[in-house]
């Protein structure tokens, strides 16, 4: 909406945008850091409060290790994508800081210390977010080898099974050992196989592009353009048989349907993969028995009350409308709440009012990806933003909507904030490439169009159709 | 591209507005079902760590109180009298519940009461662990002392009530039993106490003063006597049949006295002293006079055939006059037998009501609701009148004729020395052959200035020969005792 707005504003009044000046917005983005940052603090400060009626005695060291680690981020954005979106980075940060702050305080009941290994691996992903913006300085760079980055997405996803390194935790084969450290490779080959679909469809939309038969009103694609959805569907279900976890298999062969929609414009795609999906749902609801046992808890969550969703029903309830407060409510009666279920844990003592802040943050990253994926100029850059955007809200829906017993649970990371390093670091890494290509969205073209202001570069978006 | 993008934008915002949608329907409004779940630990558990307010005497001496415990529950249930109170408190147990004040007043005590609302708010904000209220009782330690030592040895129960107020200053039962063996949170401990409770044929758990329905027998005759009076056609000194067996109208059994002879000499005696002698067959014959109607409207004034301590919700029974009688079933009414049954507190309603001038107090057992100060008053319970049973000259004649009793009749054990009882015995048949009677007696004092009613009733009597069971015997000291502590402090 507010774009056809834009677009006809600029079409009435042109020399208006001619002499704005284009706004980076870094000093927003460092006000609104602090913001971020404070909240971060006062939130695990709130927690020792709540739980202990304490200021936790590492307060000013927890501030310190969040501001550097953010105020690097923000320096080398700077300096490297200086016209990035502004509301990235904070958000993130905000999200980051109650991650950990509710991890804390799970850490208090349970007796662990998996906030400080957080916080560690926080600062790994703002390592690699610093390399990624230094060392990918035009995001076409990465469309070059779409074959070798599908096969690199491929072996990622398959070294769980191998048998030395791969191990299995709670019935999901996703985890490598290296040494003495874990990891879940998907994470990574979920944004490897982002980039390589999108370099892929940028090469091949006009064949998938083109209509076949006519069926209901829908244009079908032709029956031997099937070939690569076919391949990435087969490979979610080996995915889902093989280890066992349905999250991933429906998030990636999710993401590649929204992404072939997005390059071909046909919305015959969207129909064929959720056929699909249905189909292979179904399948391996007759092969693997996970499947329908997800399905049973989620239409019946109290057959078993101390199951997770009874659980994470309980305590969202007992949350209610403001929550019990950081600290003061029981998250550890909901089993694994530091990972898959930290939003359930969050929604109880946070309450409604901070779990819809929080889906809220999470829907506003993802419409900051969507909007540089308008405002792009290069098909590939369009497709890979819009991919990593929706796939990234596509993720928070599928856990979201597990947990709080919307949709069948299926096993995903809640990014940001679910305990776990493969996750936290990985995101970051997405971050770092949505800020690089709103970075490239924002940026004013060199020369030729006068018009080419951040501001008002929505009117030279050309539309295909 | 862009029209996908934006149609994709739109579907996360489809996504994003399902989410939302969802967790306000879990949070706001599926909450309530889901925290009331049995298997919801989670409410149970915060329920138990909270600070459970105190059940308070009127003097603030608690009867049940929280102290805290080293158990993952933080808190500890006591109550320090144990027995003497436990029909009132009830019991607050992990596995079983709970009962009496702790179940009516929970609310309250667990500070889940709306009255309580602003506190919690207040409390969320500091960041405080909210705490539950205090509930002050009307009982007096000393009357409910005397009432509770009366009854050793006897099954049954006692209740005394404040005549200007109606306030219940004791309320006593026998046997109890001891709530903090079920309110332990050891299992085991538990699981046996409540099992012995269960199992007791003497139903220790029962709040007999206020759920215990008996027939009230000759005590009723007191609420003849009221009917008579009120009806006009009768002055205490007007004269009524009493002859040694009364005829009852369409039957062959024959009623009698609870002594040998008649009431009088030919036969024949004057109302008061019907009462004094507690004649049955001089009021059989009035009830028969005045009519089950008459009967009836004169017992509803009093308060039967409607549920008392409704504000309190203390499950308290409805004392019983039946709707409908035939001639000789009325003759029995009169004289408290046939379907009549009362409870103490009723008893103890009709005569705090002649005490009182006629009027009927609404009798009330909760003083005070506090907050979780304990200080600070939330609402306090105004005395209410419920209806006028009696006019004040009936009150007056029933008044001097109850002095008779105590004075001179069959209620002489309620003599305190220096101070004028009025009162009536009772010596209700149970309606089961071989069985011992009910002793009942119900008295005020001081007659001239009544400040306290008391109703007595022991149901068995273990220790005592069946001959000498009566309410003049074994319930009359009792309530004496009981004046007299309450008179005294």
């Amino acid at each position: 909406m507010s774009l056809d707005r834009a677009r006809e504003r600029s079409r009435v009044d042109p020399p208006a945008a001619e002499s704005v000046v284009p706004r980076r917005g870094r000093g927003t983005e460092l006000i609104l850091l602090l913001f971020a940052i404070g909240i971060a603090t006062f939130a695990y400060i709130n927690v020792d409060l709540g739980a202990l009626g304490r200021v936790p005695p590492n307060a000013l060291g927890y501030l310190g290790g969040l501001a550097l680690a953010t105020g690097v981020a923000h320096v080398v954005i700077r300096i490297r994508a200086p016209y990035a979106d502004p509301v990235i980075l904070p958000i993130v940060v905000t999200l980051c800081g109650l991650g950990l702050a509710m991890i804390h305080r799970l850490d208090l009941a349970d007796d662990t210390s998996h906030a400080t290994a957080q916080l560690t691996w926080m600062g790994v992903g703002v390592a690699l977010f610093v390399a990624v913006l230094i060392f990918v300085r035009d995001h076409r760079i990465l469309s070059r080898l779409p074959y070798l980055a599908g096969l690199t997405g491929l072996v990622l996803l398959m070294l769980p099974l191998l048998p030395v390194i791969g191990h299995s935790v709670r019935g999901a084969r996703i985890w490598i050992n290296v040494g003495s450290m874990t990891f879940q490779p998907g994470e990574a080959a979920k944004i490897i196989l982002i980039i390589a679909f999108a370099a892929y469809l940028v090469q091949k939309r006009d064949a998938l592009a083109l209509a076949g038969r006519r069926f209901l009103g829908v244009d079908l694609p032709r029956a031997r353009d099937l070939g690569p959805i076919l391949l990435v569907w087969l490979g979610g279900l080996g995915i889902l048989i093989v280890q066992n976890d349905l999250g991933p298999s429906v998030l990636l062969f999710g993401i590649f349907v929204l992404m072939i929609y997005v390059a071909t414009e046909r919305i015959s795609w969207i129909f064929l993969g959720l056929l699909l999906i249905l189909a292979g749902g179904l399948g391996a609801n007759a092969v693997v028995g996970h499947v329908a046992e997800r399905v049973d808890t989620w239409l019946d969550p109290f057959a078993d009350p101390t199951g997770q969703i009874a659980q994470s029903l309980y305590g969202l309830a007992y949350g209610g409308v403001v929550g019990t407060g950081l600290g003061q409510g029981r998250p550890d009666l909901i089993p694994i709440a530091e990972s898959d279920f930290i939003a359930a844990a969050l929604g109880e003592e946070l309450g409604l009012t901070g779990l819809v802040a929080i889906i809220l943050f999470y829907a506003l990253l993802a419409s900051r990806g969507l909007r540089s994926a308008l405002l792009l100029r290069d098909p590939f850059g369009k497709l890979l933003a819009a991919g990593l955007a929706a796939g990234f809200f596509l993720q928070v829906f599928i856990v979201l909507g597990g947990v709080t017993k919307l949709i069948p649970l299926t096993g995903l990371t809640t990014p940001f904030m679910s305990l776990g390093g493969s996750s936290l670091v990985m995101n970051w890494v997405l971050v770092a490439l949505l800020i690089r290509l709103s970075d490239a969205a924002r940026r004013p073209v060199p020369s030729s169009s006068p018009s080419a202001s951040s501001d008002t570069a929505q009117t030279q978006v050309v539309r295909i159709r | 591209m862009n029209s996908p993008i934006r149609r994709i934008s739109a579907g996360c915002l489809l996504l994003c507005v399902a989410l939302l949608i969802n967790i306000t329907y879990v949070q706001a409004f599926w909450a309530d079902e889901l925290n009331a779940r049995p298997e919801n630990r989670r409410v149970l558990l915060d329920e138990y760590s909270r600070e459970r307010g105190p059940i308070l005497l009127a003097d603030d001496t608690p009867i049940a109180r929280s102290v805290p415990d080293d158990s993952e529950f933080e808190f500890q249930r006591q109550y320090p009298q144990g027995p003497m109170y436990a029909p009132l408190t009830g019991y607050y147990s992990r596995f079983y519940g709970r009962t009496g004040l702790e179940r009516a007043q929970n609310d309250i005590l667990s500070g889940e009461d709306d009255r309580l609302f602003v506190r919690r708010l207040i409390d969320m904000a500091t960041g405080e662990e909210p705490k539950g209220g205090a509930v002050k009782l009307t009982v007096q330690p000393a009357a409910q002392e005397a009432a509770y030592e009366g009854l050793e040895g006897y099954k049954g129960a006692v209740v005394a009530i404040d005549i200007e107020t109606g306030a219940i200053l004791a309320a006593a039962n026998r046997p109890s039993y001891d709530p903090n063996a079920i309110a332990t949170h050891d299992f085991d401990e538990q699981t046996a106490a409540k099992n012995d409770l269960d199992s007791d044929e003497d139903q220790p758990a029962l709040n007999r003063a206020f759920a215990q329905r008996l027939p009230p027998g000759s005590v009723f005759k007191l609420v003849t006597a009221a009917a008579a009076l009120e009806s006009g056609e009768y002055e205490p000194d007007s004269e009524v049949p009493g002859p040694a067996q009364y005829d009852l109208p369409l039957s062959d059994k024959p009623l009698g006295n609870y002594f040998e002879g008649a009431c009088g000499p030919g036969g024949t005696t004057t109302l008061i002293e019907a009462l004094r002698i507690s004649c049955n067959t001089a009021f059989a014959h009035i009830g028969n006079e005045l009519g089950h109607d008459a009967l009836l409207d004169q017992a509803e004034r009093f308060g039967f055939n409607t549920q008392p301590l409704t504000d309190s919700d203390m499950n308290a029974a409805t004392s019983v006059f039946p709707d409908d009688a035939s001639e000789p079933e009325t003759a029995y009414s009169a004289i408290g037998q046939f379907e009549v049954a009362a409870t103490p507190l009723q008893i103890a309603m009709v005569s705090a009501a002649i005490a009182n001038d006629g009027v009927l107090m609404d009798p009330y057992l909760i003083r005070e609701v506090r907050g979780p100060d304990l200080v600070s008053p939330i609402e306090q319970t105004e005395p209410e009148e419920l209806t006028e049973a009696v006019s004040s000259e009936t009150a007056e004649q029933l008044t001097d004729m109850m002095v008779e009793v105590v004075d001179d009749g069959t209620g002489e054990n309620a003599q305190i020395e220096g101070i004028d009882v009025a009162g009536k015995t009772g010596t209700a048949e149970t309606g089961r052959e071989d069985e011992p009677p009910y002793a009942w007696f119900t008295s005020f004092a001081p007659a001239d200035e009544p400040r306290v009613a008391v109703a007595v009733v022991i149901e068995e009597a273990p220790d005592t020969a069946r001959e000498d069971i009566g309410g003049g015997a074994l319930a009359a000291p009792i309530a004496r005792d009981v004046m007299e502590a309450v008179l005294g402090s």
